[in-house]
């Protein structure tokens, strides 16, 4: 009888679903290309942008390197203070920019928030004006590139 | 995996012994204790029985004591009561609390405030305490009710509420206001809860913090005071709080609190053994800073500012890692407003984000602690590593 109830105890406890989506669980616990402390000196950019305030509790740092030549984002690297979903909408669209040879940076510099967000197969709705500032931390690293062109 | 639980400030499981004890009022003896046939006796005897028992606790006598179904509702009695009784009085009706409340202290001001209340909130150091030069400052002729904290419930500062309470009775002389009022909510296993001792009218205790169930507390009001109801309906608890006796959890209730005053000794000395080999440790970590006052602090609370990181990230990464937690970050929040009583202390935003709270209860083992103090400098460093601010290297 008690073995049971608890067996249906962990079962509940097991379906128990996480606050945000799958996707954002994996990026938020395995951040792809965020730079490392080894990488600070090696990694080679040519564009640098933030976006967000400390005070606010997301700032979000974006390293790029984008391909003169084809005006494509190659590489990328970027840092996030900030909580769960801010630091899963970075690593998603760190992704997204540099996938499938890489985004042209015009392409790129049209991303919005609704964007990542789709990604990210939703956020709740009290996250996505604070936490999603991903894309104008790279809007702002392109201005940067192309006023350094 | 065997889950760790640091939250005890947030709820307390129902302890095995109140379990046992409510049981039968949840089956057997479930009559209503306004009933005057024999299932409704049995009920009315038990709930007086509870009722001494908690007076006697509070050295008051059982009339003073109001059931509720909890903080939230005891506090808003104890408010909105005093208010309306006496707003009629007195033109501008001054209510004083001080800015590091629980929500349940603050809102019902912000709502008087819009009544027409006149309300002051009284500051505090930077370890949390009250400025009582500033709250004797605010005390004017038409002040009904002070309502300060007994013990921070994110913090674990402790008020001197004797002090407070000689303060006002100072002030009164012969008169009968203004009204003291302590929310005594996370004091109640640790601290003193003599009502003649701390000298308050009113004062809160909450059964969801001492290991009895949810929604159960008390207002003691003490003799003689009028206040008016919120809550209308049959007219139970002598006209102060209709609604049907909620006999199993105010079972539970009496039970868990007679239990805590008398383990409280023996609790306090080791719980505080393990609050401070785990503030120890994590202090440890580099650029972390210990919350609320250094010896005058709940001796179960450990707040502690982690910088460069945010609480939230920090949440969702224990719990991964089996540990439940708190913090006082706005991405926490229903209200995205970051812990108002980290400011209170003097923090900045960014800091006040990366804050850490960690209360242990009853159940919390030297195994469980020794597991935290190996986890968390890890998470730490992982996030760090992540994060946009580097003021550590």
């Amino acid at each position: 009888m008690k073995k049971t109830a608890n067996k249906k105890n962990d079962l509940v406890k097991n379906n128990i679903p996480w606050i945000y989506s799958d996707i954002v669980k994996e990026h938020f616990f395995n951040p792809k290309n965020f730079l490392k402390s080894e990488e600070e000196k090696t990694f080679k950019f040519n564009a640098y942008g933030e976006a967000g305030s400390p005070a606010c509790g997301d700032l979000m740092k974006f390293w790029i390197w984008i391909d003169p030549k084809t005006e494509k984002i190659k590489q990328c690297r970027w840092r996030t203070f900030g909580c769960g979903s801010a630091i899963a909408s970075t690593s998603i669209l760190s992704i997204m920019i540099t996938e499938k040879g890489g985004m042209e940076i015009n392409e790129a510099k049209k991303i919005k928030p609704q964007d990542i967000i789709q990604r990210l197969e939703g956020l709740p709705d009290i996250k996505i004006h604070c936490s999603v500032l991903g894309d104008q931390a790279l809007r702002n690293a392109i201005d940067n590139y192309l006023k350094n062109k | 995996m065997k889950r760790i639980y640091l939250d005890y400030a947030a709820a307390t499981p129902v302890r095995p012994e109140v379990h046992q004890f409510i049981k039968p009022f949840a089956t057997d003896n479930f009559g209503n204790p306004s009933a005057i046939y024999l299932e409704g006796r049995i009920a009315k005897q038990a709930l007086e029985q509870a009722r001494e028992s908690i007076a006697k606790n509070l050295n008051c006598r059982p009339h003073e004591i109001i059931f509720t179904n909890g903080g939230t509702e005891s506090i808003n009695l104890a408010i909105f009561g005093v208010a309306r009784a006496y707003k009629k009085f007195f033109k501008k009706p001054r209510l004083i609390t001080s800015r590091i409340e629980h929500p349940a202290v603050l809102e019902p001001m912000k709502q008087l405030a819009k009544e027409g209340f006149d309300i002051k909130y009284v500051s505090t150091n930077k370890f949390g305490e009250v400025n009582l030069l500033e709250l004797k400052k605010c005390l004017n002729p038409q002040t009904i009710l002070v309502s300060i904290m007994y013990a921070n419930n994110e913090i674990g500062t402790i008020q001197p509420i004797e002090k407070i309470s000689a303060l006002i009775k100072d002030f009164r002389k012969n008169k009968y206001l203004p009204f003291f009022h302590t929310d005594a909510c996370q004091a109640a296993n640790y601290l003193d809860i003599n009502v003649n001792h701390l000298g308050v009218d009113f004062m809160t205790l909450n059964g969801g913090k001492i290991y009895a169930p949810k929604a159960s507390g008390i207002l003691y009001k003490k003799n003689g005071l009028s206040i008016d109801p919120i809550i209308f309906g049959g007219g139970q608890e002598k006209n102060l709080r209709s609604g049907t006796e909620n006999l199993t959890s105010w079972m539970g209730f009496s039970k868990a609190l007679d239990l805590t005053q008398k383990e409280k000794n023996v609790e306090i000395k080791k719980i505080k053994q393990l609050r401070d080999y785990l503030q120890k440790n994590i202090l440890k970590i580099p650029q972390t800073f210990i919350n609320g006052h250094p010896a005058k602090r709940l001796p179960n609370n450990l707040n502690v500012i982690i910088a460069d990181i945010e609480g939230e990230s920090l949440i969702l990464e224990l719990d991964k890692a089996g540990i439940a937690a708190s913090t006082g970050s706005a991405c926490h929040s229903h209200s995205l407003e970051p812990s108002h009583v980290l400011e209170s202390l003097g923090w900045s935003r960014e800091k006040i984000h990366g804050s850490l709270r960690l209360t242990l209860g009853k159940y919390t083992t030297k195994k469980e602690i020794d597991y935290v103090i190996k986890i968390l400098p890890k998470i730490v460093q992982k996030l760090r590593n992540l994060s946009a601010i580097k003021t550590t290297k």
